[in-house]
């Protein structure tokens, strides 16, 4: 039964009746990361020095040494992130169960509102309103937030002001919710995190990371190509480096999508 | 009179670039002693302890009473032309290139006779004079007499301007936008006469204060530099890297970190990436071509400057981290001279005592005003030094250094 | 100033008479003629001046055992292993690194040796080759003064030197480029007449002052052109000399001196002065006795100097000895018969040998066609080794025909 399914799967693929949708960023050296106060400590990004290319350092092969924080480029956020998920069982990216690397996801497009205010915050009432049109979020998907926010580069994308950075995110009450209501396994978001740019000033501050990793469960950022996903019925494969202990890692985010 | 110096013509693509040559760079190792007083823009001269003259060129003993103890000690610059000349031929490459050249004979007035380098204003024998220790392109030190008061231009003379590396005509890359050291740098490279500054700013995406003012200014460019990035310095090199005749590295990162607490270590790879690679990656990528265009004419590169803290010289336990990162600097700094040396390039340390600054804040006074210290690597661009102790901290730890480098260290951070 | 200066300088408080030279003399003067460049080491052209000494004394060069040598590029070999190149055992060995005065220096040495039986035949040779390039390197590398407060400052060699040294010459006693020039025009008509002389074109006085200038003052017929040779000659007592059956000269006598005078803030005067009283009275004759002058023309401004400290006229009129003299070989002070230096060569260390052998040519009347007619007295004079802003050393000797 499970072999024809796949069989089933690799026919739709190869027939295009199953597209994949890349949804990471290339790592790039120029690539925003997460800004913190200069005395704290601070998330190294992506670098790449070359150990050689068919030169004196090896002469015929080309290689990198690569170095980045975990929290670089499109990435995953493990419960251990988080002071909230410190002392769930199975909370980092190593012992992330194989099973949670697969999920469905339900695509909630903010983008229009988000183009109009950069703090634009994702609430209980735009779920409700995608609910009326969709159904209710299943339990275990992962919700992706659209908010074409990767269309931006640069000084736009990371939009730091003197008073911190301005991007839209979730308010508290709805991560309460989608966690504690909907059962959700995750947040994706265009953004550099999952939360608000001004998410440190909300009660609980950082409220995405305070009740998802709370919760045992993900988050995924820097995503791009949601505009790509439909609302419902796409499936995303998300598996992060297996590093010991790693509290999150920049990963490839594939959705499948049936048209 | 001295001719002012024309603003150079643009590079003739199809013509050889000049390759630099040196001027002869032996030297006894008691000679060395003027290479000290010259890198730190001293007059200095052999005197006896024992029985006072002074003596030249330097000695093992004291002709007059045997002695040998003959330190080099600041000795009164003036003196008297006995003679001079145009020398017109030579069998040495670098002065055939510059032919005919002006030397002479003088006569100091504390005792000794010296061959030295004579600017164009000079009068003929019979004149007074103020000598100077310069560094010749070789870093090597040599005399120069100058006319005892100022002439019109007197720093475009085509002798004196082969031992400093005045920025008049000259392109700069000032590495880090941000630091504050940066507007009244800019300020007083566009009044010496600098023809271009580039001003390097890492993540553009992150906003800064004075970028609107540093843009605003004639002559200013500001391009993407993140010295922590290969890949950004590389490729500004590949852009502007025949185009910089003087390279001030002002790049720092300075955090305070306990040494025993549990992030010190990453706080410290941080800033040695700032810093200590950063200067690596600057050297890698612009090192190659600025040392290659030592002699390629009025703009030819003429120096690399890196702003130090004098924690490079000793630790300040409460700066751990960033003592240590200067002290890397420093010795890499050492190694990068050597290698410029060859192109004719000189290497300027300024080391400054805290700057009044946002990441010295907690420092007591005195603390060193950025202007001060602009108007100082200006001054030492100028005058073709080596090392510059800048500010009231700077020159206090210097002589406490050389006074006892113990005592500094034990009474750091009480 | 003179007896203030052989106070200060030459005679201290414990000095006594000198014995003279008595039995000493010179013989086979040896030049091998000179190249412009050779692609050859030192001993090559050491070698071909010990054959010429040999073959020139009719005995075995192993039967010479005495060595003193001249020469800046020898290196690394010193004397002693020179003695193993040449197939020598002498039994008194020199070195004399002193440039210009090192071929009167030796013959003091082997003078003394071969009066006291320490040595029976000594031979002299200077030698030099000239490589492309290796001029250059002599300079940069000529003494640790020159190197560390000299060579830095334009890298003009001895020329410029001597520039300063001509100059300040010129300032204080009102020489003028033309009184140079007409003893280089003078030694180059000299050395028309002389065929291992590398300079074969006559020199007009227009043509010096026209000169293309090297340091100013000087220009190019102020210098000395760098080539390889070698110069030598034998010392030894006359008796053995007549043993031989060879023709010689006799040594009258010989002074030295080195770093006089060295509060004079630029050099006007060498050491000459000093010890010119002793040696003369040591000759028994007094300047105009002589029949010719072989000076050490490095630069004419030097030859000027040595007119004046070898007596011939008074500081400061050297300028005026030389407009109211001719310095030709048949002139009223016959000068550097053989071309000198200036319009010869300069062999290096050699350049000291060539008055000696031109001298010994003179008094054995074989010159040829630089021949004084009738000379039986003669001064050679030797001056060197510009260590920092001056010549240190200076020597003279005085020789005659027996």
């Amino acid at each position: 039964m499970s072999s024809n399914l796949l069989a089933s799967l690799a026919s739709a693929l190869g027939g295009g009746e199953v597209r994949i949708v890349d949804l990471t960023h290339t790592l790039s050296p120029d690539f925003p990361v997460i800004v913190m106060p200069p005395e704290l400590g601070q998330s190294a990004p992506f670098r790449m020095e070359r150990i050689s290319r068919y030169d004196g350092g090896g002469p015929a092969w080309y290689w990198n040494n690569l170095s980045f924080g975990e929290h670089t480029g499109t990435h995953f956020d493990a419960p251990i992130h988080w002071y909230t998920g410190r002392d769930l069982p199975l909370n980092s990216v190593d012992t992330l169960p194989p099973a949670d690397m697969i999920a469905p996801a339900c695509v909630i497009d903010r983008s229009e509102q988000s183009a109009k205010d950069p703090d634009f915050l994702f609430t209980v009432s735009d779920v409700a309103h995608w609910e009326d049109q969709h159904g209710r979020i299943p339990e275990r998907s992962w919700v992706l937030l659209r908010t074409d926010w990767s269309k931006k580069s640069g000084a736009a994308y990371a939009n730091l002001q003197a008073d911190g950075a301005h991007t839209p995110g979730p308010d508290a009450e709805v991560m309460r919710f989608l966690v504690e209501e909907r059962g959700i396994i995750g947040l994706g978001t265009e953004t550099i995190g999952t939360d608000a740019g001004q998410a440190g000033h909300f009660s609980p501050p950082y409220p995405a990371h305070h009740y998802l990793h709370g919760a045992g469960r993900y988050g995924l950022q820097c995503l791009t190509n949601l505009d790509q996903l439909p609302p419902t019925g796409s499936l995303i494969f998300a598996a992060p480096l297996k590093i010991q202990n790693g509290s999150g890692s920049p990963l490839r985010v594939l959705a499948l999508v049936q048209d | 009179m001295t001719e002012p110096l024309p603003k150079p013509k643009r590079k003739n693509p199809l013509a050889r670039t000049n390759q630099p040559l040196l001027p002869p760079s032996s030297r006894s190792r008691k000679a060395h002693g003027f290479t000290r007083a010259a890198a730190h823009g001293r007059f200095m001269l052999q005197r006896c302890d024992e029985c006072g003259q002074y003596t030249y060129p330097t000695r093992d003993a004291c002709p007059n009473c045997l002695s040998s103890n003959l330190p080099f000690r600041d000795a009164p610059a003036s003196g008297t032309l006995l003679s001079e000349t145009q020398i017109g031929v030579t069998s040495d490459p670098y002065y055939r290139e510059r032919m005919p050249w002006r030397a002479g004979l003088v006569k100091l007035d504390c005792g000794p006779t010296v061959v030295a380098h004579l600017h164009g204003d000079c009068g003929g024998p019979g004149s007074l004079l103020t000598l100077s220790l310069q560094l010749d392109r070789a870093g090597q030190a040599v005399f120069f007499g100058k006319p005892l008061s100022e002439t019109p231009h007197m720093e475009d003379d085509r002798q004196l301007r082969e031992l400093t590396a005045d920025p008049k005509h000259r392109r700069i890359l000032l590495t880090d936008g941000r630091s504050s050291l940066a507007p009244p740098l800019v300020q007083a490279l566009k009044k010496a006469g600098a023809a271009k500054i580039f001003v390097g700013i890492a993540d553009r995406w992150k906003p800064f204060d004075g970028r609107a003012a540093l843009e605003i200014i004639e002559g200013v460019e500001l391009v993407d530099l993140d010295l922590t990035s290969e890949r950004s310095v590389q490729d500004l090199a590949k852009d502007i890297g025949a185009k910089v005749d003087i390279l001030i590295n002002t790049a720092d990162h300075v955090r305070q970190v306990h040494l025993f607490d549990a992030g010190a270590a990453a706080s410290a790879r941080d800033t040695l990436d700032h810093t200590l690679m950063g200067l690596m990656r600057l050297a890698q990528a612009f090192g190659p071509v600025v040392r290659s265009r030592g002699a390629d004419g009025v703009n030819s590169a003429a120096a690399w400057v890196n702003v130090l803290s004098v924690h490079a010289l000793s630790s300040v336990p409460q700066f751990g981290i960033h003592s240590a990162s200067q002290a890397a600097c420093l010795s890499l700094s050492q190694w990068l001279r050597h290698e410029l040396r060859q192109g004719g390039v000189r290497l300027m340390n300024a080391f400054a005592g805290p700057l009044d600054a946002e990441w010295f804040q907690t420092v007591p006074p005195p603390k060193l005003a950025p202007k001060t210290l602009a108007d100082a690597i200006v001054d030492g661009l100028k005058r073709g030094l080596e090392d510059l102790y800048v500010g009231d901290v700077a020159k206090d730890l210097e002589a406490r250094l050389l006074d006892n480098p113990k005592a500094v260290e034990r009474e750091a951070g009480q | 100033m003179t007896v203030a200066a052989s106070e200060a300088y030459g005679r201290g408080r414990f000095a006594r008479a000198r014995r003279g030279y008595d039995g000493v003399v010179l013989a086979v003067p040896v030049t091998v003629p000179y190249q412009r460049y050779s692609i050859e080491a030192a001993p090559w052209w050491m070698g071909k001046a010990l054959r010429a000494l040999s073959e020139g004394a009719g005995i075995s060069h192993r039967e010479f055992d005495g060595f003193s040598v001249a020469s800046f590029t020898m290196g690394p070999d010193v004397a002693i292993g020179l003695t193993q190149h040449f197939g020598l055992s002498p039994r008194h060995i020199d070195h004399v690194p002193m440039g210009g005065a090192a071929g009167i220096v030796s013959i003091r040495r082997a003078a003394r040796a071969v009066q006291a039986g320490d040595a029976d035949i000594v031979a002299c040779v200077a030698a030099d080759t000239n490589r492309v390039d290796s001029f250059r390197h002599l300079l940069a590398g000529f003494s640790r003064f020159s190197q560390d407060a000299v060579y830095p400052y334009g890298a003009g060699g001895a020329n410029g030197s001597f520039a300063l040294i001509a100059r300040h010459y010129m300032d204080t006693y009102g020489a003028r480029r033309e009184d140079f020039g007409k003893l280089c025009v003078a030694q180059r008509d000299n050395a028309l007449k002389n065929p291992n002389a590398l300079m074969k074109k006559p020199l007009t006085l227009d043509q010096y002052m026209s000169a293309r200038p090297i340091a100013e003052p000087l220009h190019l017929f102020d210098c000395v052109m760098p080539c390889a040779g070698a110069e030598a000659f034998l010392v030894m007592r006359e008796e053995t000399a007549q043993e031989l059956g060879l023709p010689f000269v006799r040594l009258l006598s010989a002074i030295e001196r080195h770093n006089a005078f060295s509060e004079d803030p630029v050099q006007v005067r060498g050491g000459w002065v000093v010890d010119r009283d002793e040696l003369y009275g040591m000759a028994g004759v007094e300047p105009s006795d002589l029949d010719f002058v072989q000076t050490y023309d490095d630069y004419p401004v030097i030859s000027m100097m040595q007119f004046e400290d070898l007596g011939f006229c008074g500081k400061g009129e050297g300028a005026n000895f030389v407009r109211s003299n001719t310095f030709t070989i048949d002139g009223t002070i016959p000068h550097n018969t053989s071309g000198g230096q200036l319009s010869v060569g300069q062999a290096g260390a050699a350049g000291g040998h060539l008055g000696i052998t031109e001298a010994m040519r003179q008094l054995l009347g074989t010159a040829g066609g630089t021949q004084v007619k009738d000379a039986e007295l003669g001064i050679v004079s030797g001056f060197g080794m510009i260590n920092y802003d001056r010549g240190l050393a200076s020597a003279a000797a005085i020789l005659a025909r027996p």
